[in-house]
């Protein structure tokens, strides 16, 4: 009957007929492509991630890594020790960050600086810059966080929060003057040159001008280095501060269990894989944006 | 005087070509001498303009037009020689280079718009930072001003969403938001397709008929034939010749002169039998 009715209407659309069906053409195929790709991705990765989770499982010792590094009821009862710990973090994170990005700025600046005169600013700075991008973080952690407070200076901070901030900034200023430096350059010469014709001077022509195109590139890497600040701060814990690693240190030797850093390890992966997705966001607007002015 | 006003005065000042040779000199170059690395550009260069004058530099690429307008804002540092503005020089060691740079506009080949400004703001930046006009003026006087050339529907935009022609507008407009009193063209039409090109020189031409001051470096041989006082032939960093576009373009005396010109007529930019 079906095939009657369809026989019945196909005579009956003579005008209409090549005009939709060429649509159907094109259109059945494409749609079978895009569906058929995004279903061959979904099965690969079901494959190997089930794979993977198979020789896992069935490891020798598994039972015993389970109970010690899966273990549900370790896990629900450190896990509001965990989060509450988590806030020192995310005040570590947060005042780091806005010092990082006016101390990197600032660093940036100077060593931009042209002519002799500013020599010596420029040797300081790059100085620095060096430095701090040689050293690995936990031995400035430990420098400044033990060598200060111990020189007993009347009137400087004991707090080892003041220190995790300190250590925190100076090494991540250091990477994002970088990053600032690299957006500076990428402003052509010739944005300076117009400012500079109209009067402005070399200070605002770099505020008004040169820094507003620099920073709004330099965006995406700035996250990304973000993205990295945020995960050291458990560094600070070896200074003493009792944020989210310590808390699960805390945790893991009251119970002998190792499912407190996997609620650590979660949290962090909850609280960044965001902000990796931002970044990506923006660097793709930022790409498409281009495009669009290069027409 | 407010920005948009600022040239009305002049507008029935004298006719080009009719200047009093007693007009007061807004520009003297003395020596001028630029070498990039081992690469003389300029070789001497000596040039006076008076008020109200219109001069056009011609010459081949790379004869130092471009350099020689960047050298007299200082926005090129110099060799040798001496730049005076109002009979003040300015190449001495003790001036304060950003306000003599209030004085003298200059546009680009290249636009070089601020494209994270609206069109707006790109003007009444400089009058709001560098003159310290209130916000609310200076964004009043930019959009007169903006409205006088046309582009007051372009005040909101930003830079990419106009043509060649109109951001080179902007660009002009931006430069006399300043109220300058000499204002320097550096090739402005280079850049423009052609079908641009002709309300670029419009402008140019109201400015001149306006009384602006100004020196242009210029491929656009008709356009310096008729809106010049006065055009200089550049060649190799020299002024090899200068004079009323009539006589350099119909009876040039330097034989380097003629040969250019002669490529200039056979590449189809200067009417067939205009040197005689």
């Amino acid at each position: 009957m079906a095939g009657t009715a369809g026989s019945a209407n196909d005579p009956g659309t003579p005008a209409g007929g090549p005009g939709r069906s060429s649509p159907r053409v094109v259109g059945p195929p494409r749609l079978g492509a895009a569906a058929r790709s995004t279903l061959a991705a979904a099965v690969s990765t079901a494959v190997v991630l089930g794979l993977l989770v198979l020789v896992v499982v069935n490891a020798p010792n598994w039972p015993a890594v389970q109970e010690s590094f899966f273990n549900g009821e370790v896990f629900w009862s450190s896990l509001p020790a965990i989060l509450n710990a988590f806030r020192v973090n995310i005040a570590l994170f947060m005042i780091s960050e806005v010092l990082i990005l006016g101390f990197g700025l600032v660093v940036a600046v100077l060593r931009s600086l042209p002519g002799p005169v500013f020599t010596p600013v420029r040797v300081l700075t790059t100085v620095y810059v060096d430095i701090f991008r040689a050293l690995p973080g936990v031995l400035v952690i430990y420098i400044l966080g033990f060598g200060i407070p111990g020189l007993q200076i009347p009137g400087v901070p004991s707090s080892p929060f003041f220190y995790a901030v300190l250590a925190l900034t100076l090494i991540y200023s250091a990477y994002v003057s970088e990053v600032y430096r690299a957006g500076i350059d990428s402003v052509h010469p010739s944005q300076d040159a117009a400012a500079r014709s109209l009067g402005l001077s070399r200070f605002q022509a770099l505020r008004f001008v040169v820094l507003p195109q620099a920073v709004r590139r330099v965006v995406p890497p700035l996250l990304n280095d973000f993205i990295g600040l945020q995960k050291d701060t458990v560094l600070v814990s070896y200074i003493g501060v009792v944020e989210i690693f310590r808390a699960s240190q805390i945790k893991q030797a009251a119970t002998f269990n190792f499912t407190p850093y996997i609620a650590t390890a979660l949290v962090f992966i909850v609280v960044t894989i965001p902000l990796a997705r931002f970044t990506d966001w923006l660097v793709a607007r930022d790409r498409k944006r281009q495009l669009a002015g290069a027409r | 005087m407010s920005g948009p006003d600022a040239f009305r005065p002049a507008l029935d000042g004298p006719a080009p070509g009719g200047l009093a040779s007693d007009a007061a000199v807004v520009l003297r170059l003395e020596g001028i001498r630029k070498a990039f690395g081992k690469l003389e550009v300029l070789r001497g260069i000596d040039l006076v303009v008076r008020r109200h004058e219109v001069v056009c530099l011609i010459g081949a690429s790379g004869s130092g037009k471009s350099t020689l307008l960047r050298c007299v804002n200082l926005i090129e540092p110099i060799d040798a020689g001496r730049v005076f503005i109002d009979d003040v020089e300015i190449t001495a060691p003790n001036v304060n280079v950003d306000r003599v740079r209030r004085r003298i506009g200059i546009v680009y080949q290249a636009f070089n718009l601020f494209p994270h400004m609206s069109v707006l703001d790109n003007v009444a930046l400089a009058p709001r930072k560098v003159l310290k006009v209130p916000r609310a003026k200076a964004e009043a006087d930019a959009l007169a001003l903006l409205t006088r050339f046309g582009l007051e529907e372009k005040a909101a935009e930003y830079p990419d969403r106009l043509s060649g022609g109109q951001q080179q507008r902007v660009a002009i407009v931006r430069a006399l938001a300043m109220e300058p009193d000499l204002l320097l063209l550096d090739e402005v039409t280079s850049a423009l397709d052609p079908e641009l090109v002709a309300e670029v020189l419009g402008v140019i031409r109201e400015l001149a008929r306006g009384g602006m001051t100004m020196v242009i470096a210029t491929h656009e041989m008709g356009f310096a034939r008729d809106s010049a006082n006065r055009v200089c032939f550049l060649d190799e960093g020299r002024i090899l010749e200068e004079g009323p576009p009539d006589r350099i373009f119909r009876h040039p005396t330097e034989e380097r002169t003629r040969r250019f010109l002669q490529r200039v007529i056979e590449a189809g930019r200067l009417e067939v039998g205009a040197i005689e």
